[in-house]
């Protein structure tokens, strides 16, 4: 297999995972487009934030910020806190990534969000999954990202919103990707146990400190809950 | 704004966006972890995705209210049901958004 084949061959593979996230980018990419637009962003600006930043929820942030008057130092700052998150992410994909080389770390590093984080981590764990495979995956959700925001920013307020549901895509693909993560009691006390804090804290603490918060305090809980029970055998 | 005005917000956003990405990534594929961190992390996606879930489903964004029996967590049980069942990624996508299209227009 010459190498242009082996090329294509790993695309379309990385395809095949990333296509539910792709699906449910349009719907948030266009939205997200459309506010920028409103705010008075033109369709370049958007673009470039889409390639520099590539961070959903951060972006929808600052284009709110913007548009209330907010500083840049706030913006830079709500980013900061706001993708603290991917530190969690990252660490748990580096399980996966022993030895490999900075240069592709540093490479695939920029395309970690909850969504490609989630896709790949299921499929290294269940073994059939290599690191170009996931890159793949990483800059499809990329580009579906940066053409579905410019889109948004040029034609966003033509397009019907909720159209077939779409806006359901990621909800449930993490329905999903939760589902394969239970592979045991522990994951499934500690799944109860994040929703359980997650909801709690999402209610009472403003920000997005919950999705942070909630990961840290389940997983710990259910760590020393699995320890203690390793202990007493 | 200037084109050097985004320039420097979306050049600054993107950095502290991309070292918790990085840093991380670069510092332990290249270091033995400790077997409390991996039996720690392997906890974090379940705990992740919950996270990320829960409020979805069971709160307003908007008011930042407790709701119960949002169309987000009508649709979510047979999504649910549907993934234990067939453990397909795209099937359990499609049928989710098909539902929740559906549910928009009862409700």
């Amino acid at each position: 297999m010459n190498l242009r084949q082996g090329i294509l061959k790993t695309l379309r593979q990385g395809a095949n995972a990333a296509w539910p996230i792709c699906l449910g980018y349009m719907p948030i990419g266009l939205a997200l487009g459309v506010l920028a637009q409103k705010a008075g962003l033109p369709w370049w600006a958007v673009a470039m934030m889409s390639i520099l930043v590539f961070a959903g929820s951060a972006q929808f942030i600052c284009v709110a910020m913007l548009a209330a008057g907010a500083s840049l130092s706030a913006i830079i700052a709500t980013t900061f806190v706001v993708n603290l998150r991917h530190v969690l992410m990252s660490s748990a994909l580096a399980v996966y990534l022993p030895g490999v080389s900075r240069r592709f770390l540093a490479l695939y590093s920029y395309g970690v969000t909850d969504e490609s984080f989630a896709v790949n981590l299921t499929r290294f764990r269940e073994g059939d999954w290599d690191r170009w495979r996931a890159l793949a995956v990483n800059h499809l959700a990329n580009g579906t990202w940066l053409l579905a925001t410019i889109g948004g920013a040029l034609v966003g307020q033509f397009v019907p919103p909720g159209a077939l549901g779409i806006d359901y895509a990621l909800t449930g693909m993490f329905i999903c990707l939760l589902v394969f993560q239970l592979r045991g009691r522990i994951y499934v006390i500690t799944g109860l146990l994040a929703a359980l804090v997650s909801t709690a804290w999402f209610l009472l603490i403003p920000g997005d400190s919950y999705i942070v918060g909630a990961s840290i305090s389940a997983a710990t809980l259910g760590y020393l809950l699995q320890r203690r029970r390793l202990r007493e055998r | 704004m200037s084109f050097y005005d985004y320039l420097f917000l979306f050049g600054a956003m993107g950095l502290v966006t991309y070292l918790p990405r990085a840093c991380p990534l670069l510092y332990f594929a290249h270091r033995q972890m400790p077997q409390w961190l991996i039996d720690w992390l392997a906890l974090i996606p379940v705990a992740i995705l919950s996270a990320l879930l829960a409020p979805t489903l069971f709160a307003d964004g908007a008011t930042r209210s407790f709701s119960f029996g949002k169309l987000e967590l009508l649709v979510a049980i047979p999504t649910l049901l549907l993934s234990l069942k067939t453990r397909s990624l795209g099937g359990t996508v499609l049928v989710g958004m098909l539902l929740y299209w559906l549910g928009g227009m009862i409700f």
